[in-house]
């Protein structure tokens, strides 16, 4: 919430074993790191801008998870949660981003131009391609914790700075609360708005509050570059469209952004980044590069294979339905994306997705034929 | 009763003193403050952060004015709790074109004190015009003083009052911290263990309840669920769920106590059949065995002569007492002056399921609409009187004869 420690230093006067959340029915990262003695060591801490550790933890002890996925459970308030609470966020970021260490260096790569290939993959069974990030604005605090003030002046910059974009980014702003009737179907129709969170995971952390006030999407006329604004991150920035064309999606996606980040920096509101943790997010599995490489692509025979799901770990792809996160698949045609956010750039990620899919294609077109495809099996990448 | 209020406190919290009593508090004050927070201050004038409320539809959203959110928005009570904290769930849930919700929650007792500029004009809309700067609400829990509790029971199948009570020092469902939460429970839990003779019970915890326990509990219609309503989780009360929550009945099943759900208690006297004075006998009865075990321990309710028992919402200040029936009314609900003779006798009808459910066939949950202003012997009177003179509306209504809609009673005591 923002402004204050809001009740923080009153429930000081409570012990550690008192305060201490009841986490024995819960499956998350912050339920597996945060123990009594890290607890006692951060509760009376706070970032800069008020935000504490049960701010930081709340989603997590109010939604115990599932016993097959692994939800992180933590939220950051804003840049300085992950210094501030780094007792409780380097084990979970550790833990969700395969062993990542505090002393780790993250690399960024938004030179499209170091990818290989990526523009041949066959649309007969690559329907999209879609690549997307998080950008938080630096000076603001992040959606879960930031005041109505805060999420305005936000909205307030990314639509000068998106308005202000030409050529193939050129574009309109479409904020969610005076939206028309017609204005809705279509970006509906588009698959392009997004709605109020339902989930808990989003509402516990307090991110849906004032909806629908400084929320709003941009996108160009192309209706191939599209921004939501104050969401679950200040800025989600997707490139998209239809066909296997991956490389092209992510030229207009590395322009784009640096065309962005450009006129922010000028307002002195540049990107939050570190060396360490890259792009810095709201919830820790976006660090890094945020982003979220993908394809859908008709897999029906493959999709079926016995050594379906270790193929796609061994490619460090993940497949989700074409609905999105948490949803199934639908006639065959799955939604194949990068697992890994942190610990390795853009370019890379994006490259594990085009040569992932390539290879995964061919090994479909094999079984079609009949043909096995054990000798096509990768090694783990 | 009123006396044993203004006594003074036993130590809990020295700063809940400061807003106890009339009159108007010079602050909140701000316990902490850093630079940060103070330059952030400055870039964000509260007009900045003022709410955009117009779609909405709430009591909260046709009071708060920006002079008013600006003389506000920076101040905290003792707790730190602050108005943003109070309106959110107001700002998240801009109401409904026909049902005007109140749109703003308290988090402690002093909310009451220091958002007194907005708090007022909202328990001004809400309980028809009552005055907590000038007006006085009575609280009478003398049973004795019913007549006529005894409703024809082939009209009337069930008979319940419900009211909550707050426990003085720990802050309430949308700003408790754990440790505070499961204070409630177990001064509550403790208290009522010493309940006796046909009040005597147990207590579920929400957490270690079995699965057989449960449907018990469901199957009774005593079980409350984690709220799903956005109007309470947008005002962060189910946070923590199920922790510190649970359900307490007598072995008789006739009394019922929820813990730590939208108020830090809920009291619950019911019974199948028309014998509303009975049940209201056990409600005042079990309510003030239930304070003397908290006495005993030095704990006390939330209450003040101006706005009776503190509670989490201002529609439940004063009494927070609905007595109610479930009632078959097959000729009168759909006589065209069923609404009618409701308003004028103050009365409301529920669905079966309670708030915002619809009726099921001919039977309607009928209760009281007021909370403030009326002590609990009058509105439970009020339900009787009401209740009877609607069962003789039905029963002309089966012989053919005309009804006669009601002169409306007047709201409260000036």
């Amino acid at each position: 919430m923002p402004f204050g420690n809001t009740h923080n230093n009153f429930k000081l006067n409570y012990k550690v074993e008192e305060e201490f959340p009841d986490l024995s029915k819960h499956n998350n990262h912050m339920a597996k790191v945060l123990t009594k003695e890290i607890y006692g060591k951060l509760r009376d801490k706070q970032t800069p801008s008020g935000y504490t550790l049960d701010d930081v933890i709340q989603t997590g002890v109010d939604n115990p998870g599932h016993p097959f996925i692994m939800t992180v459970g933590c939220v950051a308030g804003d840049e300085e949660s992950y210094e501030v609470f780094k007792d409780l966020l380097d084990p979970v970021i550790s833990d969700r981003h395969g062993g990542y260490k505090p002393t780790d260096k993250h690399k960024t790569d938004l030179n499209f131009e170091n990818l290989k290939g990526g523009d041949d993959l066959d649309p007969n069974y690559v329907l999209s391609s879609r690549v997307r990030t998080g950008r938080s604005v630096k000076g603001f605090t992040l959606p879960p914790h930031n005041s109505r003030g805060e999420r305005r002046l936000i909205e307030k910059l990314s639509v000068e700075a998106l308005t202000s974009l030409d050529g193939e980014f050129k574009g309109k702003y479409y904020p969610l609360k005076s939206m028309t009737d017609a204005e809705q179907e279509q970006l509906i129709a588009d698959h392009f708005l997004f709605d109020k969170p339902v989930s808990p995971l989003l509402t516990c952390a307090g991110m849906a509050r004032d909806w629908p006030d400084g929320r709003g999407i941009w996108h160009n006329d192309n209706k191939t570059f599209l921004v939501w604004v104050n969401e679950e991150d200040h800025l989600r920035v997707i490139s998209m469209q239809k066909g296997g064309n991956m490389r092209e999606v992510f030229r207009r996606f590395c322009v784009g952004l640096q065309k962005i980040e450009e006129i922010f920096k000028k307002h002195n509101h540049g990107f939050m980044w570190n060396e360490h943790l890259g792009y810095i997010l709201t919830c820790p599995s976006n660090l890094g590069t945020g982003l979220r490489g993908g394809v859908h692509v008709k897999l029906p025979k493959l999709s079926t294979h016995a050594k379906f799901e270790e193929i796609l770990t061994r490619l460090r792809l993940q497949k989700r339905g074409t609905g999105g996160v948490d949803t199934a698949s639908v006639g065959g045609v799955f939604d194949i994306s990068n697992a890994d956010r942190l610990g390795s750039s853009e370019v890379y990620q994006v490259q594990l997705v085009v040569d992932g899919v390539k290879l995964m294609v061919e090994m479909e077109k094999k079984l079609e034929k009949g043909e096995a495809i054990d000798s096509m099996i990768p090694a783990q990448k | 009763m009123a006396n044993s209020f203004t006594r003074m406190m036993t130590g809990r919290n020295p700063a809940v003193l400061l807003a106890v009593g009339a009159g108007s508090l010079a602050s909140g004050y701000l316990l902490t403050e850093n630079a940060a927070a103070a330059e952030r201050r400055r870039l964000y004038p509260p007009s900045a952060d003022f709410p955009d409320l117009r779609k909405h539809n709430n009591c909260m959203a046709a009071a708060l004015t920006p002079t008013i959110y600006a003389r506000l928005r920076d101040r905290t009570t003792p707790n730190n709790w602050t108005l943003d904290q109070c309106i959110q769930t107001g700002v998240d849930n801009p109401g409904h074109p026909f049902i005007k919700t109140v749109g703003m929650v308290a988090g402690d007792e002093e909310s009451y004190e220091v958002f007194a500029e907005l708090f007022d004009p909202v328990i001004k809309d809400r309980h028809n015009g009552y005055d907590p700067r000038t007006m006085k609400h009575p609280t009478d829990l003398d049973s004795s003083k019913v007549t006529s509790g005894m409703f024809d029971e082939h009209y009337v199948l069930s008979s319940r009052v419900r009211t909550g009570r707050s426990i003085r020092g720990l802050s309430l469902p949308p700003a408790c911290s754990r440790s505070e939460r499961r204070e409630v429970e177990r001064v509550v839990v403790t208290a009522l263990s010493g309940l006796k003779g046909d009040l005597s019970g147990r207590y579920y915890s929400l957490g270690d309840m079995t699965d057989r326990e449960q449907q018990q509990l469901i199957d009774e219609h005593f079980l409350f669920d984690k709220p799903v309503s956005p109007l309470l989780t947008a005002a962060g009360m189910a946070r923590d769920w199920p922790d510190a929550r649970g359900i307490w009945h007598n072995n008789e099943r006739n009394f019922l106590i929820w813990i730590n759900e939208e108020d830090h208690t809920r009291i619950i006297s019911m019974e199948k059949g028309g014998n509303m004075k009975r049940v209201f006998e056990r409600f005042c009865r079990g309510l003030k065995q239930v304070e003397h075990l908290i006495q005993e321990r030095g704990w006390e309710f939330m209450w003040n002569e101006r706005m009776g028992y503190i509670l989490t919402c201002p529609s439940n200040l004063g009494t927070g007492l609905r007595a109610g029936v479930h009632i078959r009314l097959p000729f009168l609900s759909k006589d065209p002056r069923f609404k009618k003779i409701l308003d004028n006798l103050r009365l409301q009808k529920r669905g079966t399921g309670g708030v915002d459910t619809a009726a099921t066939g001919d039977t309607f949950d009928i209760s009281n609409l007021d909370r403030l202003g009326k002590s609990e012997v009058e509105l439970v009177q009020l339900v009787i009187d009401g209740v009877n003179y609607l069962i003789e509306c039905e029963k002309r209504l089966e012989r053919g004869q005309d009804i006669k809609i009601p002169s409306p009673i007047a709201q409260f005591r000036k």
